[in-house]
This record gives C-alpha cells, sequence and structure tokens, in this order.
C-alpha cells in the first residue's frame, strides 16, 4: 500500500479514499461530501464490489445497513466489500467507521467490543460534548484533550461494551480515541447519555490503523452548519496518518 | 435428510438488558406487579440439510457463532430434530 507521506504544510496531502455504500446507509454522501472539501480523491464503493480499486483509506458511512437486521452491522459484516476491507485492514490499511459504520467494524472483528442498545432504549439525535482522550490516534492526535469538541451523535445502539479485560488493553493501548464528557471536557456520569462502558465515544484498533466512533464529524466539518470541530478530527487524522505508516 | 433448529438468544446475565427492565417495570402498570426480572432475547427457527443430527448440530452450532450471535453480550442454546 501506497501511503503519500506528510509535507511540512498541513492538509496538502491528498488521499484516495473509498466509501463504502451498503444498502441502507444514509451518511455516505455528507461522508463524500466532506472527504471532497478537504481535496481527498473519493470513490463509492457499493457492498457487492471485491475490489478496493488502490485506495489508501476506506471509510465505512452511519445509515442503518440491511435495515439493522439480527444485529446492527452483523449483515454487513459479511458483505463481498468487507472481505475485502478486513484483508485490507488486516495489512495496515486505514479504515474509518462512524457510527453504523463503528457498528460493522466491531462486528467485523477489526475492532475489540460492540454497541449496544443505548441505556435509555431511545433512539438519541443531538449534539454531544467529546474529548479527545488518545495521543497515539492518529484521529485524535492534534486535539486539545481540554477542549470538548461539539459533534452529532444519532444511534439506537450506541453504547459501547466491552469486557473488563478488554477494557485494561484499551487502555493499556492508548486506543480510546474520545470520550463522552461535558462542556467543560470533564468525563461525567451526567455526560454519559448512551450509557457506554467508561464513557467510551470512539477506539481504534492496537495497530491503530482502524478507528470507529458513534459521533458524527462529517456532519460537523462544513462552516455553512455552524460547527466544524469535526473538521479538527478529519484534519488531525489526515495529518498524523502518515506520520504513524 | 432434513432438520429444524430453534434457536434461543439470550443477553448475557451479567449485562444491563434495558428492553427487559423496561418491560419488567411497566408490569405494574398492568396489575402484574408480582413480574419482575424480565429479559428479552430472540427465537430463531431454521432448516438444515445434514446427513445425520450430529453434523446438523455443527452446522447450527458454526452459524450461531458466525452470524446470529454476538458471543460480547449473547449467549444460546438450541435443539435440533429431524423433519
Amino acid at each position: 500500500m501506497s501511503i503519500i507521506l506528510r509535507t511540512f504544510v498541513p492538509q496538502i496531502s491528498i488521499m484516495k479514499i473509498g466509501v463504502v455504500v451498503f444498502p441502507g446507509s444514509n451518511c455516505d454522501q455528507d461522508m463524500i461530501y466532506t472527504l471532497r472539501s478537504m481535496n481527498h480523491e473519493v470513490i463509492e464503493l457499493w457492498h457487492k464490489d471485491t475490489d478496493l480499486q488502490g485506495v489508501e483509506m476506506v471509510v465505512l458511512p452511519g445509515g442503518f445497513s440491511y435495515g439493522d437486521y439480527l444485529r446492527s452491522g452483523a449483515i454487513a459484516r459479511f458483505s463481498p466489500i468487507m472481505e475485502q476491507v478486513i484483508e485490507f485492514a488486516n495489512k495496515g490499511g486505514y479504515v474509518l467507521g462512524v457510527c453504523n459504520g463503528f457498528q460493522v467494524l466491531c462486528e467485523s472483528g477489526l475492532l475489540p467490543g460492540t454497541l449496544q442498545h443505548n441505556l435509555s432504549h431511545t433512539f438519541i439525535c443531538k449534539n454531544v460534548y467529546l474529548k479527545p482522550s488518545s495521543k497515539t490516534a492518529a484521529i485524535s492526535a492534534d486535539l486539545d484533550e481540554n477542549k470538548a469538541y461539539t459533534i452529532p451523535v444519532a444511534h439506537g445502539e450506541g453504547n459501547y461494551y466491552a469486557d473488563a479485560e478488554t477494557l485494561a488493553e484499551l487502555k493499556a493501548n492508548d486506543q480510546i480515541i474520545f470520550r463522552y464528557c461535558d462542556a467543560n471536557a470533564a468525563v461525567t456520569e451526567a455526560a454519559n447519555f448512551n450509557g457506554a462502558l467508561d464513557n467510551i465515544a470512539g477506539v481504534c484498533n492496537a495497530g491503530k490503523n482502524v478507528f470507529g466512533m458513534m459521533p458524527h464529524p462529517e456532519r460537523a466539518a462544513d462552516p455553512n452548519l455552524g460547527n466544524t470541530d469535526g473538521a479538527e478530527l478529519f484534519k488531525s487524522l489526515f495529518n498524523n496518518l502518515a506520520v504513524q505508516a | 435428510m432434513k432438520f429444524r433448529a430453534e434457536i434461543n438468544v439470550m443477553p448475557h446475565k451479567a449485562l444491563l438488558d434495558p428492553q427487559g427492565k423496561a418491560v419488567s417495570s411497566s408490569m405494574k402498570n398492568i396489575g402484574l406487579a408480582e413480574i419482575t426480572g424480565v429479559r428479552i432475547g430472540k427465537h430463531i427457527h431454521l432448516e438444515v440439510e445434514a446427513d445425520d443430527e450430529a453434523s446438523a448440530k455443527a452446522k447450527v452450532d458454526e452459524a450461531c457463532k458466525k452470524l446470529l450471535i454476538n458471543p460480547i453480550t449473547e449467549n444460546y442454546e438450541f435443539e435440533v430434530m429431524a423433519l
């Protein structure tokens, strides 16, 4: 896999990124728009495709792939494109999953843990605050750990869960990328709106090449929307990928 | 031979089951406060073609492990009967 090396001027490295479209994806166009607005070359990968077309990164967008039947992400995980994505990730390829994409990555075994129904058992759609928690993961490395980033969520099954042993590994390897917090970046029980284990909003794998998060940074990356905190996450991600490679 | 499997999938006992909890707490609203501890899982029926019962069970078990359940949050049991 070829990775374009970071230059000393941030944001000029252009990546070829594949955004996977499953039946039921509904945030794919938002993701494509956001990535293209950052000058990346984006191609759409259909769930039945078996060729990643030489992309340097794969993004699994939000939505309700296969109607969320059985469990969120459970059926998407066995779609033809995912076999390629899993192979790509296992070779060190970069993969980002947002919302349903995160659920698919957990079901695929590319990320540890799983997403359960929200504790309230209701679908929650609102802006929440995120505290960057990993200084070694590309997507959060450049962010201010004392700042609460405002990013929208929209999910019914975003309650992150992993067993105690897995949680200990996540902490030991600095794999927790974001945690739900209050406006002052304090990680509190009150800010944990969906009941996630340890307020976890997103994690990465031990290799730091696969990232998953429930909140939607692509919905907060255009100045016209009045919030560009999400763009900061993408900037951190793309600025650090080549360094990690 | 064709077999039919009936699979019960339940959330692990250690996990909170918000759906079951909500139903549990609504029992008093229908005058059945005696009912508590509701936990909600899934029941799956399927048919499987196999040479014998042991082979049918192995295929059902594989389906459970690969797709039908998530071992992190769910456990399962099943019965297989010849059709």
